[in-house]
């Protein structure tokens, strides 16, 4: 088609695409190559960085707490992923239904995902301090303790959204489905398993990618809960390239990290798109 | 639209990353020429004193003189380190900033954005008898000034809760011995012996600092500050790390200390409330207590010196924290003279009494005289003492150090703190620090 033909179908031109593209590239695409121009060189901020090779590179593949912080980060990943999606496909499905009050519900439920995630962590943070928080108890001083606040802090924060992903798919399974169901004789939980859960395939493929490729960049309720710690037993790898950046001020180094991570979360979300087949984007209403 | 969309959008792209290339190498030499001085400061309670500085500055003839004015920048407190390194690698870099002196200066020293003020302290009597020279040292590098003092002495004292000392009938520890009965006997009455902001781990730090210097005297740490890694295998290290060990087993600073925050007062409502008998902490934990727990502070804060170790090298008098903070001026300042002008005010009188008035032991040689008006002046006394009586001063290890180890300095020393390394482990991973 040339660009005249298309002007005047009125369709997008490429024209239009001018402030985002330029947003893009100014926000996201300039300082990524300048972070994978940062990683071989080495600069503490002042001066002018200066080139080290495969110097951080290096580094990056002997480094035990690059190693110690991969297997955390996969680890939130995981438990992350298991525990939003499963409290937000039971929440989601049921906000989807006609219930009384569900509406009045739903809405409180989002509330956390209005509030910002600073707020969230500085909040959890004072309700559980040992001395004067709500639980008597060291839960950040303990390894398993920082990471589980770590998940339900996230979770408490995120749920909400992928609720309403949920609820949106939810409500997008046509009801002759179940009239068809219950006709046939299936249950309350048949139904569940045999016709919501199928049907929203796709739903939580998309759930899925940005809960996994968000908690790779999970971040700020981790520098205010537990700082990494007990020790460096929560440092995730964004935390390890903060630390690297803007407590040791090796800027080659954090930015060696910020391009491992930037390579892993597209290559993991690619994986997973792939994996699910959501690339092929196959209707589930296939047949209907 | 097929036709040309990709070549056109990669054209775009790199256009935008060339103009911002471009703005980002582009003007690096445009700080204040116009007169005004840039002076960013620790944005804490204690900055009245500079603010009240900078409006008696401005009013003066020194200013009209160098044709230039201050201006005052706070930088609120936790962001300071990483906020001054930004600005000073930016086209809007302060001509004048706080700091801590020594290994907080050293990579801009390195990178020749400082002014050398070892031949102005020199050659004006005002700066170069105005202050206590140990404390005009202690932020030097190799010798030469980079900083002037600009606030009260730091040094870390042992505080004590005293009514909780008088309810236990107990003295404060002067031995280590001692300090390890009195534990004994808080535990029996279920009062936590040392309150500690774990969660900070800079509170965790000034243990070792004062067990090494007790143990194997001051010449321990300044053989590492000195460059020297090795230094950490000295065995005074693993004997402080190994005393640690002890006091966390026996329960001396709680359960949950490493989630307890100093900054946001944790640790010292702890001490306060009693629930912990002993705080180790730098001097200003008086003003601190003063803004939370007013009634305490004037009644109930005792303090001493930190107890000699039996046996060990070390002095009971040395003292360990900061021994001020320090204004340095930037090389690239488009008014220098303005600069040194605003700093010649730091040794004045009118300063060192508005530095008391705050609570702060000034660090000026006229101090002394002047510490009757303190709020406190048997505190500031004990204070002032303490540092013009030390043999030796160490400098908080993690200000004495480069950034690029005193970050995973500190991580190792929460590492042990928390249980997570041995005390043998904790010394081999940190004599693996360059």
């Amino acid at each position: 088609m040339t660009q005249s033909a298309a002007a005047k179908a009125g369709r997008p031109h490429a024209v239009w695409a001018i402030p985002g593209v330029l947003f893009f590239v100014f926000f996201a695409v300039a300082p990524m190559v300048l972070a994978v121009y940062l990683s071989f060189t080495t600069w503490n901020g002042l001066g002018d960085p200066k080139p080290v090779g495969l110097a951080n590179w290096q580094k990056l593949l002997h480094d035990d707490r690059l190693t110690q912080s991969l297997t955390v980060t996969v680890l939130l990943t995981v438990t992350s992923w298991a525990f939003q999606t499963v409290v937000s496909l039971l929440l989601g499905v049921w906000a989807a239904g006609r219930q009384r009050n569900r509406a009045v519900l739903s809405a409180i439920f989002f509330v956390p995902f209005l509030l910002s995630s600073t707020a969230i962590a500085l909040l959890f943070y004072a309700l559980l301090d040992p001395n004067f928080g709500v639980i008597h108890q060291d839960t950040l001083g303990s390894t398993s303790g920082a990471f589980l606040a770590i998940v339900f802090v996230g979770g408490w924060q995120f749920i909400p959204f992928h609720t309403l992903i949920y609820q949106g798919g939810a409500r997008q399974i046509p009801d002759v489905l179940y009239q068809a169901a219950a006709i046939d004789g299936a249950g309350r939980y048949r139904q569940f398993f045999s016709i919501t859960l199928p049907q929203l395939r796709n739903t939580a493929t998309t759930s899925s990618v940005l809960m996994i490729v968000g908690s790779l960049t999970y971040f700020e309720t981790v520098l205010i809960l537990t700082q990494g710690g007990p020790g460096t037993d929560t440092a995730i790898l964004p935390y390890l390239m903060y630390e690297a950046g803007f407590k040791s001020y090796d800027f080659g180094y954090a930015s060696a990290i910020a391009t491992f991570l930037v390579v892993a979360a597209t290559a993991l979300s690619l994986a997973l798109v792939k994996l699910t087949g959501f690339g092929a984007m196959r209707s589930t209403r296939e047949g209907m | 639209m097929e036709s040309y969309s990709r070549r056109w959008f990669l054209g775009a792209g790199a256009t935008t990353l060339l103009t911002t290339g471009l703005t980002a190498c582009g003007s690096s030499d445009s700080t204040g020429s116009s007169g005004t001085v840039t002076a960013f400061v620790y944005g804490d309670d204690a900055t009245k004193v500079q603010v009240k500085a900078v409006t008696r500055f401005n009013a003066s003839a020194a200013a009209k003189k160098a044709k230039g004015r201050i201006k005052l920048e706070k930088v609120p407190g936790t962001d300071y380190p990483a906020k001054l390194r930004t600005a000073m690698g930016s086209p809007n870099a302060p001509d004048v900033f706080f700091n801590w002196g020594g290994g907080s200066i050293k990579a801009y020293q390195e990178a020749n954005q400082l002014v050398d003020l070892t031949d102005t302290i020199k050659s004006d009597p005002v700066l170069s008898s105005g202050f206590l020279p140990s404390v005009l040292a202690a932020g030097a590098l190799k010798g030469k000034n980079y900083g002037i003092p600009m606030r009260g002495m730091q040094p870390v004292i042992l505080f004590y809760n005293k009514s909780v000392f008088a309810a236990q009938k107990l003295q404060p520890p002067t031995t280590w011995a001692e300090l390890l009965d009195i534990n004994k006997k808080l535990k029996a009455a279920d009062i936590t012996p040392f309150a500690l902001g774990g969660a900070d781990i800079w509170p965790e730090l000034m243990w070792l600092e004062y067990l090494v210097d007790r143990i194997g005297g001051p010449e321990v740490f300044d053989r590492i500050k000195n460059g020297d890694a090795s230094g950490w295998g000295d065995p005074a290290v693993l004997k402080a790390a190994e005393t640690v060990k002890q006091l966390i087993d026996d329960g001396a600073f709680g359960k949950g200390f490493s989630s307890v925050s100093y900054v946001n007062g944790g640790a010292p409502a702890v001490f306060a409330k009693g629930k912990a008998a002993m705080h180790l902490m730098g001097s200003w934990e008086y003003s601190t207590q003063l803004g939370k727990f007013p009634d305490f502070a004037k009644t109930n804060l005792g303090w001493a010196a930190f107890p000699k170790y039996e046996g060990g090298a070390g002095d009971i008098r040395n003292v360990v924290g900061n021994p001020t903070n320090y204004w340095s001026v930037n090389a690239r300042t488009g008014n220098k003279d303005a600069a040194i002008a605003f700093l010649r005010d730091c040794a004045s009188e009118a300063y060192a009494k508005d530095l008391v008035a705050n609570g702060d032991i000034p660090t000026t040689s006229n101090a002394e005289k002047l510490l009757d008006s303190s709020p406190n002046p048997e505190f500031a006394k004990f204070q002032y003492q303490l540092v013009q009586q030390a043999p030796a001063f160490t400098l908080s290890w993690d200000q004495a150090v480069d950034p690029d180890v005193s970050t995973p300095m500190l991580t190792e020393i929460n590492k042990l703190f928390v249980g997570k390394s041995s005390p043998a482990e904790f010394v081999s991973a940190l004599k693996g620090l360059k």
